[in-house]
């Protein structure tokens, strides 16, 4: 029997069956990261993963890389420690919308702006979903959530937008749907020096779905492929006909020089070389 | 060769004494009186290739020291007052995970921002109960400027071996107060490493039993995949719900403290041997009292000083067998009294505990303690 090559990442045993709900899009994420690990031939022994606290901040259990899961929002504090104490580590942060986007907003704009290198995979499925679908950041205005029974009356974030003004060098946002391009989305960023962002729309059916009354996990999939859009067809649209659609793509894909290069400098700058 | 001799700060002594103890991160965010100790190991820890970055707030200042410590590193941040309490969850994160680092809490006078620039000493119950849930603190209190240099010394080298947070609690008055002192030769203070894993990667366990105190454990990037997290875990570090493993670690974290208690206390005494009067007074205020009981003693009154150095595991068994001897403990602190609950508890003999308090952010004088011991004395 051939055995597939994600399973050799996967830690099998008592981590199994994982927390997630059927039909959930966190297990999609993970199999991107696993493919594009695979396919980078990063040894597994210099990836550390670090997360938050949520649904989607379980992964590191699931995957045989170092792996340290945090507090609730504390995974970038974590992670720059990790990579700046050993900046061999490819650092992959595992992070949610109210993980990264609330209680954690102040180091997610931090680690951009300091061009910390990390890459950060940020599952947005719009709710809190281990709490129990309560509105997040980016839980869309008027959508409903358990602490948002008469609709979302706050206007929500735009992961991507705000990484790339705090100074990341990579920011993009696919979906679970499009995993192809999810998969090559993830691979493009392990390989930026700084601090690059995917942001995954991983949806959520028990709570999202079931509140907002979207349906199925399959139907949740279907929406997703028909709201989005990719940036390069949204260019040509007039914003009328952009409304209600979500943008997906490469928004920004620069260069700047990582915080553990600036560091070096100025160790070699205290040592007078 | 004759020892350097140095005009140091408390605070000053305290960067110093990390650099001896091999500390190579540091991450934390300003705060008065505690920001000298940032300040020296800014310019001090890239000249050895050591990591220092400045934080968005304490919480990061607390989550980049442990991730750098779990990646090998001998971590350290600092902080007073507010800035501590801000530290609290991620503290509880540490001894959780059993995440060796040092954070140093120049102690000022509060609640809330209270006097930022006045010392006080009413953070020790915070050290021990700050965070949630159960677990057991360790926490170091010079009272010179020699003794936050090897405290700080120590606090690293028992991160090491205990494998968690350890806290110098230090005070404004000490932190600012300038004093000489001899600097300790390189190889002169023990240094502590902890020994890494010889095991074969598939056998390694993070948390198995033996290296609970002073055992092996691994670096993450150094060849053992290993799972860190905040929730309980079991001896490999993956989350648990059972029952027994729950009890295991809930246990550990208790007895690796409970079960060390002779080797953690350390107190130093004067004059106890035949004192009638003990003064118990800690970090700036045992100062006050160790020249209250030289005046005393010249009066020919018998009284005595305990001082602990080690406050967290609290000296209960030495507290309670003065307090057997003497006819009247005086508690003299720069708070609104929180070591005096500590020394009733331990009091078992029912001898008068006296209360010795100022908490004005100004130091607690000499005469005001010698007052109290001749009050004490009628
Ligand atoms: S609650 Fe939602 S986000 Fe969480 S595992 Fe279930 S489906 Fe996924």
């Amino acid at each position: 029997m051939k055995i597939h090559p994600a399973y050799e990442m996967l830690r099998p045993g008592k981590k199994f069956p994982n927390v997630w709900c059927p039909g959930c899009g966190h297990g999609i994420v993970q199999g991107a990261i696993i493919r594009a690990v695979e396919r980078l031939g990063i040894n597994r022994d210099e990836v550390a993963m670090v997360s938050g606290i949520g649904c989607s901040s379980r992964m590191p259990v699931y995957v045989d890389f170092n792996s340290l899961h945090t507090a609730h929002g504390r995974a970038l504090p974590f992670a720059t420690g990790v990579k700046l104490h050993n900046p061999k580590l490819h650092v992959i942060v595992i992070t949610g919308d109210g993980d990264a986007l609330a209680i954690g907003g102040n180091h997610f704009i931090h680690a951009a702006r300091r061009n910390m290198e990390l890459t950060v995979i940020l599952m947005n499925n719009n709710i809190y979903g281990m709490t129990g679908g309560q509105y997040s950041p980016t839980t869309p205005i008027g959508k409903r959530a358990s602490t948002a029974p008469y609709g979302c009356a706050e206007r929500d974030f735009d992961a991507c937008a705000l990484a790339i003004a705090a100074g990341a060098v990579f920011a993009a946002r696919g979906t679970v749907y499009n995993a192809v391009e999810l998969d090559k989305m993830i691979e493009k960023a392990l390989t930026k020096k700084g601090f690059a962002l995917v942001e995954a729309l991983s949806p959520c059916p028990t709570l999202y779905g079931r509140l907002n009354k979207e349906g199925s996990a399959v139907k949740m999939m279907q929406t997703q492929k028909a709201n989005t859009i990719n940036l390069k067809a949204a260019e040509k649209l007039t914003p009328q006909e952009l409304e209600g659609k979500i943008i997906t793509g490469i928004f920004h894909d620069g260069e700047a020089q990582p915080y553990t290069e600036v560091y070096q400098q100025i160790i070699a700058k205290a040592q007078g070389k | 060769m004759s020892k350097q001799i140095k005009l140091w700060q408390g605070n000053e002594a305290c960067a110093e004494g990390a650099m001896y103890a091999g500390c190579d991160f540091f991450g934390g965010y300003p705060i008065t009186p505690s920001t000298e100790v940032a300040e020296i190991l800014a310019a001090m820890l890239p000249k050895v290739g050591g990591k220092f970055i400045q934080m968005e707030d304490e919480i990061a200042s607390m989550g980049t020291i442990l991730g750098a410590a779990a990646a090998g590193a001998k971590s350290m941040t600092s902080t007073s007052g507010p800035g501590f309490s801000l530290m609290m969850e991620l503290l509880g994160y540490g001894c959780m995970a059993e995440i060796p680092c040092v954070i140093v809490n120049v102690q000022r006078a509060g609640p809330s921002t209270g006097l930022p620039t006045k010392g006080a000493q009413a953070d020790v119950m915070q050290t021990r109960w700050g965070t949630h849930g159960d677990h057991p603190t360790i926490a170091l209190c010079p009272s010179s400027i020699e003794e936050s240099f090897k405290l700080t010394v120590k606090a690293f080298n028992l991160a090491e071996k205990f494998r968690m947070p350890v806290i110098l609690l230090l005070d404004e008055f000490i932190g600012h107060m300038r004093e000489k002192m001899e600097v300790p030769e390189p190889g002169e203070l023990e240094i502590y490493n902890h020994p890494r894993p010889k095991v074969d990667p598939k056998e390694y366990q993070h948390y198995a039993d033996g290296s609970s105190v002073g055992g092996p454990y691994a670096a993450m990037g150094s060849g053992y995949r290993f799972n860190i997290t905040g929730l309980t875990h079991d001896k490999k570090g993956f989350p648990t719900a059972r029952l027994d493993e729950i009890q295991w670690k809930m246990d550990r974290l208790r007895d690796k403290i409970d079960q060390h208690l002779a080797e953690l206390t350390e107190v130093e005494e004067e004059f106890l041997d035949d004192a009638e009067i003990v003064i118990f007074s800690y970090g700036a205020a045992a100062r006050s009292s160790q020249q209250a009981v030289r005046q005393a003693r010249a009066k020919g009154i018998k009284v005595g000083l305990l001082r602990p150095t080690t406050i967290w595991p609290f000296p209960d068994r030495i507290v309670t067998d003065v307090l057997k001897k003497c006819k009247t403990m005086l508690v003299a602190e720069i708070s609104q009294g929180q070591l005096v609950y500590e020394v009733e508890r331990c009091n078992k003999s029912n001898t008068p505990v006296v209360p010795v308090l100022r908490y004005d952010g100004e130091m607690i004088t000499p005469a005001q303690i010698l007052k109290a011991v001749e009050e004490a004395q009628k």
